[in-house]
């Protein structure tokens, strides 16, 4: 009996303390709402839409109207010829871009951390943002323009291999074009999160250092790179969180039918699965099956990190 | 003396270490530099002078404005020119407005349902719908050839809203506790002291949004059809990446349309890139600060 009112009374309570919330944050609340229902609409209602993955799902009746297949998307997608081929173009666009830009920004940050001229610093800094800036579709069609059979770079090559096309017809060029390409656009950028992370770092260390005769290398190796290493263990969990994730826009801009073999991916299999052949239930669950594998890593890579160095993004 | 002699060996060291720093570094800066100053050099070429040119270009081959003028000919460049700008000026409003509020919200302090809210908005950071689900939600709004759709589904991105939320829990309670005893409620917080405040951190923000919108083109190639509507981005497209320029060659004779053709891609790049060009330098520094804010918290 006395149990029943004292939950009573803990009830009356915690609803009192719910109204005086609101009481006082009710324009608060307010002011979150629009925020709320943005969230909502564009992110949580296609997480909704997912559902489509296992339906023949037909724009003109809906989730709600459409034939539900089960796995039969999945299955189809596992089996076909294309898995193979996007699957692990997936996997090597993506690794050779990891492996091959991931060291460079640490290596420009040293670099700049290094240099003594405080001008030349800024200078370079300053220039190696700039295609950061620069749109998706200009970079694109610049890259087109040079490596075509007549271009800056196209030409030069052209006259070594004696192959007359442009480097894009050609499907071994594609990966060092996207590779090289990639570097080029996101080393500057990149690179202000470790001079960030090396502004931080203690000179008395420097000083001791230099008192115990330890050179420009050695301080680089025993000092600059430990204290920045927390910064590139958490970058590296980014970016294998995101292996999946190719960066389809660049790819749609670039590739063509010819060089599909080494150039299409499974996102931009997704783009035209639903686009231009309107299989849509099939496209969204290749899209599904992409994000499974994206969420996976992210959660893989994450718990290793935290066992490894105790570096842990949540 | 053994010490001193290793002493000039060190110095030895780090002066051509200084050397093959300092060249690699700006022999990277040229890099970073050259293809655009390849484009701006081309665009200026006389089409045919150019066409005759091999390999790299140090100075203009011939001078001419033609390339610029077969490219304002046509009529699509202006017009897309038109509906950038749009989308530019309403989607930063629409941004900051969203922005602003998510970033008040999450940065009180005892508010009841904080933590929920911040988790819904987390998660999305983890799943999503993916590319095809989100095209269906967007065209059941109608929103399908309609600029709304390149403002609406981009109103606020989740890590410039963390960046904003930082920033504004950054400012002294003090200011806000004395405004309270006034009487001021959350709104006249968040306009009176909140925002004049962090004025620094908005202006990094609106310039994140700004230059997403003017670069963005994918979301207009899956919802537009109606090429009055096509952002600047989508036409470049057409231009750069299709090769179709057709419509900007109208005027050249026959014979030389090949020649016109590839400078005017040129003169097209410099035509869209240079308002991101011009106010490149003033703003980069506010831009890395944004970044290293993103960096501490992200």
């Amino acid at each position: 009996m006395e149990l029943l009112a004292s939950k009573k009374r803990q009830k009356g309570k915690a609803l009192q303390s719910w109204r005086r919330d609101f009481r006082k944050n009710g324009s608060l609340y307010l002011l979150v709402l629009p925020v709320v229902i943005f969230y909502f609409i564009f992110n949580y209602m296609p997480m909704y839409g997912v559902l489509m993955s296992f339906q023949d799902f037909s724009p003109r009746l809906g989730i709600g109207g459409s034939e539900w297949v089960g796995l039969q998307h999945f299955r189809r997608f596992l089996g076909s010829t294309d898995f193979q081929r996007v699957f692990f173009n997936t996997l090597k666009i993506s690794f050779s871009t990891l492996i091959c830009e991931f060291p460079t920004p640490i290596l420009l940050a040293l670099m700049l951390n290094e240099m003594q001229n405080r001008h030349i610093k800024k200078v370079v800094q300053t220039l190696s943002y700039l295609p950061h800036f620069i749109s998706l579709v200009v970079i694109c069609g610049m890259i087109k323009t040079f490596v075509a059979n007549d271009g800056l770079i196209g030409s030069v090559i052209a006259q070594m291999t004696g192959n007359n096309s442009s480097l894009l017809m050609q499907a071994n060029k594609f990966l060092p074009i996207y590779v090289l390409s990639s570097i080029w656009q996101a080393v500057g950028w990149e690179s202000i999160i470790y001079l960030a992370a090396l502004a931080g770092v203690d000179p008395q260390l420097y000083e001791a250092a230099e008192i115990d005769g330890a050179g420009r290398i050695r301080k680089i190796i025993n000092i600059t790179l430990p204290s920045i290493s927390t910064t590139i263990v958490t970058m590296l969990i980014l970016r294998l969180g995101k292996v999946m994730n190719v960066g389809y826009e660049k790819i749609i801009l670039l590739y063509n039918e010819v060089i599909y073999d080494t150039s299409d991916v499974i996102s931009t299999y997704v783009y035209r699965m639903g686009f231009e052949n309107q299989d849509w239930g099939y496209s969204a669950a290749v899209g599904l099956f992409n994000s499974a594998i994206n969420l996976v890593l992210l959660v893989f890579t994450n718990t290793i990190s935290k066992k490894m160095s105790g570096t842990s993004l949540w | 003396m053994k010490r001193a002699k290793n002493k000039i060996k060190k110095s030895a060291f780090d002066k051509w270490f200084d050397v093959i720093n300092t060249t690699l570094l700006i022999l990277l800066g040229i890099i970073m530099l050259y293809p655009m100053v390849y484009v701006l050099l081309a665009s200026f070429s006389d089409p045919i002078a150019f066409m005759r040119h091999k390999g790299a270009l140090w100075c203009t081959q011939g001078f001419s404005f033609s390339s610029y003028a077969n490219a304002f000919e046509n009529p699509m460049l202006l017009k897309s020119y038109g509906n950038t700008i749009f989308v530019v000026i309403v989607g930063v409003v629409l941004n900051l407005v969203l922005t602003s509020c998510g970033a008040y919200f999450l940065s009180r302090r005892d508010v009841k349902l904080q933590k929920v809210i911040a988790i819904y908005i987390i998660i999305t950071m983890f799943f999503s719908g993916g590319m095809i689900p989100f095209y269906f939600v967007v065209r059941g709004l109608g929103l399908e050839d309609s600029l709304w759709s390149l403002i609406l589904p981009v109103g606020i991105n989740t890590f410039n809203l963390m960046i904003l939320r930082v920033a504004f829990a950054a400012v002294p309670v003090g200011l806000e506790e004395s405004a309270k005893l006034d009487g001021a409620g959350h709104l006249t917080i968040l306009f009176r002291i909140i925002l004049p405040v962090s004025k620094a951190s908005i202006a990094v923000i609106a310039l994140y949004y700004a230059v997403t919108h003017w670069n963005s083109w994918f979301n207009a190639m899956l919802f537009l059809n109606d090429r009055d509507k096509y952002p600047l981005q989508l036409v470049l497209r057409e231009i750069l990446i299709n090769s179709d320029t057709s419509s900007m060659t109208m005027g050249a004779a026959a014979s030389d349309l090949e020649y016109v053709g590839e400078t005017v891609k040129y003169a097209v790049i410099i035509i869209s890139t240079v308002p991101i060009l011009c106010i490149y330098p003033f703003i980069q520094k506010y831009f890395t600060k944004g970044a290293m804010i993103g960096a501490v918290k992200g």
